[in-house]
């Protein structure tokens, strides 16, 4: 079963949970300061709870993105790709290369920060969704030239 | 192809000389409209804002005027030309190889004029090549010799004969659209607007104004749900499958069968007594929006309403299920979809994708697997406890969506790959004729 074996499966870098963890503690922060000037005139009691609330949510948070950044993965098969991810609703999408029509790498602000690219497929298919982020700019690159190659290689109309 | 000696110098033609009108005509009356709306504000009846309106009207017509002046086409057995515009010159030439299907649409004006236009679906662009307007026979000839040359016939064969193989008896349009939810909620506001009328009339015309463009929003949809649909007729041709419909215009169009991605009967809860069905087919590559993800694509009806026979064998001229068994997800997937559950089958063979869903309006969808584009298996928190999952089946365009819902895990991870592997199979299998296959 090639769904289940993991061992098989490329992954994104460890820079993107590193990236996770950067975009989480300036979102914890930033909520952190709101609150503490909201209730800057009120009891220090309140301003204990507001923290602890936060300290919460970001921790619930980490663990969450730790486990959505670990449920990546990308498969390369002979005609296909398998592009698996999410933890709560868990999503595999199998693109045949002849399929695609445009492989796309993009980088944010903060991917740009870390170095770090976003592959993105498209095929006619709208829903497709198929999107592999954090990775090195190498082997981004790598998979653009190489997709766009099978891509060329298998093409099949409409 | 066979290819006319004289070919040379194309012999240019005009359009019919009517054609600014009756392109003028929707403009003046849509202006016509808008003056009594606006006279009929103002009761002082001032003479000036008339002028004005008819001025605009006269410049329509004008526009018209040197429009057709200026425009000229000419086919020489291999391609056609079309040149028009006045300052910035616009010529268009369509090989014939690259047509796809060739519309005769007759607005209501047209058919009193004898006019009708030309649409021309060519491939790779995504565009709509358009002559309006052609004298009625003029344009039925031209279509046929450009089909003809299509082939690769001389262009002076006449049009192949069609086969007709179903029609939508007036009657029964109308029943169908009378049992739809939207007239049975106009119906339930009339109820309404009685009652409140016959307790206080005040009250009464209140809401009527409040409601009015909504309700005249609701009575346009059904009127040209059934103004559109009225006297559809369905025929097999060489080049796909015509179908003409229409009450005060009409529209002859064709389906490429080679371009249909999906095909979705649907049966709505009020015409499930009489077992009526509607059938649609996707079509790629054909439609005017362009969207960043995805392809264009367009919804087409393949049948407004029909017994469940006629449906078969319309649905039979695109796709050919032969017997596919479907199979429902496993009891516990109740727990998931209390409702469509009693609904859910899916199955699939060699060839085609067979998913039905949801509860009041039971949908059926065949997909081609040819056509798919990608298969994705999504499981959600409370699939995941009762060890279920879906698998999808995508197609060209953002509204399909064959799905095998709320499947064993462990068919559902089967599925993903005999239909990764299945699809490759009608991938390899339909290259070799690349007449049909490239987009």
């Amino acid at each position: 079963m090639t769904i289940g074996d993991l061992t098989t499966w490329s992954r994104p870098s460890p820079k993107l949970w590193r990236m996770r963890v950067v975009e989480l503690a300036i979102v914890g922060s930033v909520a952190a300061v709101v609150a503490v000037i909201g209730i800057a005139s009120g009891r220090a009691v309140a301003l204990v709870v507001v923290m602890v609330v936060v300290v919460v949510v970001v921790v619930v948070s980490a663990v969450f993105t730790r486990r959505r950044y670990r449920a990546w993965g990308y498969l390369e098969r002979e005609d296909d790709l398998l592009v698996r991810r999410g933890v709560l609703i868990r999503r595999l999408s199998v693109v045949p290369y002849g399929r695609m029509q445009l492989v796309e790498v993009t980088a944010g602000l903060m991917e740009r920060l870390f170095g770090l690219s976003t592959v993105k497929l498209h095929t006619a298919a709208a829903r497709s969704d198929a999107r592999i982020p954090g990775l090195e700019p190498d082997e981004a690159a790598r998979l653009r030239d190489r997709l766009a190659a099978l891509g060329e290689a298998r093409a099949a109309g409409l | 192809m066979t290819t006319s000696p004289e070919r040379s110098a194309p012999a240019w033609e005009r359009l019919h000389p009517m054609s600014p009108v009756v392109r003028g005509g929707r403009a003046a009356a849509a202006l016509l409209a808008f003056l009594v709306f606006t006279s009929v504000q103002r009761q002082h009846g001032q003479q000036t804002h008339v002028v004005v309106d008819l001025v605009l009207v006269g410049l329509v017509l004008v526009l018209g005027v040197v429009h057709w002046l200026v425009t000229r086409w000419a086919f020489d057995g291999e391609t056609l030309h079309v040149e028009t515009g006045l300052l910035r010159r616009d010529t268009k030439k369509v090989p014939v190889a690259r047509i796809q299907a060739v519309d005769v649409v007759q607005p209501l004006v047209a058919k009193f004029l004898d006019v009708a236009e030309l649409k021309i679906r060519v491939a790779g662009s995504g565009k709509e090549e358009r002559l309006a307007y052609l004298h009625h026979d003029r344009a039925l000839a031209l279509r046929a010799s450009l089909l003809a040359a299509h082939h690769g016939l001389d262009p002076a064969t006449p049009e192949p004969p069609e086969l007709p193989v179903a029609a939508v008896p007036a009657g029964r349009l109308a029943w169908s659209v009378a049992l739809t939810g939207s007239t049975a909620f106009l119906v339930a506001i009339a109820i309404g607007l009685g009652v409140v009328f016959s307790v206080s009339e005040k009250a009464g015309l209140a809401l009527v104004t409040a409601a009015f463009v909504y309700l005249l929003g609701l009575v346009t949809g059904i009127w040209r749900r059934f103004n559109s649909q009225y006297g559809f007729t369905i025929a097999q041709a060489p080049d796909g499958i015509r179908v003409r419909r229409g009450l005060l215009g009409s529209v002859a169009e064709t389906i490429p069968v080679r371009r249909v991605q999906a095909i979705r009967q649907i049966e709505p809860v009020l015409w499930r007594p009489l077992g009526w069905r509607h059938l649609q087919v996707d079509l790629a590559g054909i439609g005017k929006r362009d969207s960043a993800a995805g392809s264009a694509s367009l919804t087409k009806t393949l049948l407004p309403v029909g017994a469940p026979e006629v449906a078969t064998a319309v649905r039979a001229m695109v796709l050919d299920d032969r017997g596919v068994t479907l199979t429902p997800p496993p009891s516990r997937s109740r727990w998931k979809a209390p409702l469509s559950f009693h609904n859910l089958r899916a199955g699939h063979d060699d060839d085609v994708v067979i998913a039905v869903t949801g509860r009041l309006r039971r949908v059926t969808c065949w997909v081609p697997i040819e056509k798919v584009q990608s298969v994705r298996r999504v499981q959600g928190p409370l699939q995941r406890r009762l060890r279920v999952a879906t698998v999808h089946v995508d197609v060209a365009g953002r509204r399909v969506d064959a799905s095998f819902k709320d499947r064993d895990e462990d068919e559902a991870d089967r599925l993903v790959d005999e239909l990764a592997a299945l699809g490759r199979a009608a991938r390899t299998r339909a290259l070799p004729g690349p007449s049909g296959a490239t987009a």
